[in-house]
């Protein structure tokens, strides 16, 4: 599998395509490591699903959650990770002022968000509400929390790439850095699917 | 990066993928309207509402991995599909026996924590 890639890679070093088949390699090599994040998360969220009714007197979810501020942070992550796509596009295209663009759209949007995140999070604990408040609120701040601490280092990652790209452009260093980062903003996105599915939804009946 | 004329064969696979980074949108869109939706709004019987939310969730999960991460059955995108998979292997694992075997011990020791 990924030896064969470099194998691969040795047999045809000759043919000038060294660059590529490093990204390659970096590519895979980032698709191990969220993968492993994954299990995190999922770790995360048995915890949360075991509990979720252990309330201790203090407020359930069905009391907290608010559907359609969640529905617009789902929207900001789903537009955002969209407008990523057309980075990527963009990159592809070799149209660095595009990818800029793009990049600098994904981070407003991604802002938003986390924006929205810390304002229910304050809300919550100026209302008593903290994740001292019961286990259901503890596993709730950890869950929605180390996903929001995601989306904020993508953010920071995004910041880093658009200095980058403005400075370099597109080459062999920058190209496949961008292709990391398009994985870990989908990825987000996707892990984000299960949290208001799972959590809010569900926690909303 | 030199600017240069595409070939029909690029200029036919970019528009390809800008089609799918669309088509993944437009579908990702719908598959959050439809839980949101019945969740507000539909008076269903708790069980249907949990499989339809967790059906969408499930679906649109497929629609990002196969639109915006690309992951598709290609050849060479095997060893990305076989590492997902095993993931997703271990995870049904840990988190299906970690419900399971809590939600067990509730409904023998402690029935008032069961949802």
């Amino acid at each position: 599998m990924a030896t064969d890639t470099l194998t691969n890679h040795d047999a045809h070093a000759h043919d000038g395509h060294e660059h590529h088949d490093a990204g390659a390699m970096k590519v895979f090599g980032f698709w191990i490591y969220l993968m492993s994040d994954l299990v995190i998360f999922g770790s995360l969220f048995a915890t949360f699903g075991v509990l979720g009714t252990a309330t201790a007197g203090g407020p359930t979810s069905q009391e907290i959650f608010e559907l359609p501020f969640v529905l617009v942070e789902t929207f900001l992550l789903l537009v955002s990770s969209f407008t990523f796509g057309l980075a990527v596009l963009a990159q592809n295209a070799g149209d660095r002022g595009a990818v800029l663009k793009w990049l600098a759209v994904t981070f407003l949007l991604g802002f938003g968000f986390v924006a929205m995140e810390v304002y229910e999070f304050h809300h919550l604990i100026a209302q008593g509400h903290g994740p001292d408040r019961s286990a259901f609120l503890s596993a709730f701040f950890t869950l929605v929390g180390t996903h929001g601490l995601h989306v904020t280092f993508g953010l920071i990652w995004i910041a880093t790439m658009f200095i980058q790209i403005s400075r370099r452009g597109l080459d062999s260093v920058t190209k496949p850095r961008m292709l990391c980062l398009s994985l870990f903003w989908h990825f987000l996105d996707i892990v984000w699917i299960c949290v208001f599915s799972f959590v809010y939804l569900f926690g909303a009946m | 990066m030199s600017r240069r004329t595409l070939s029909d064969a690029e200029a036919q696979e970019r528009a390809s993928e800008q089609r799918n980074y669309l088509w993944g949108f437009a579908l990702a869109l719908i598959l959050t309207l439809i839980p949101f939706g019945v969740a507000a709004f539909a008076e269903w019987r708790p069980l249907h509402l949990y499989l339809l939310i967790g059906g969408c969730a499930l679906v649109q999960v497929v629609v990002h991995f196969r639109c915006f991460l690309h992951i598709t059955l290609a050849r060479n995108k095997r060893e990305d599909l076989q590492l997902i998979l095993f993931t997703v292997l271990i995870l049904s694992i840990m988190v299906g026996g970690t419900l399971w075997i809590l939600f067990n011990l509730y409904y023998r020791m402690m029935p008032d924590m069961l949802p």
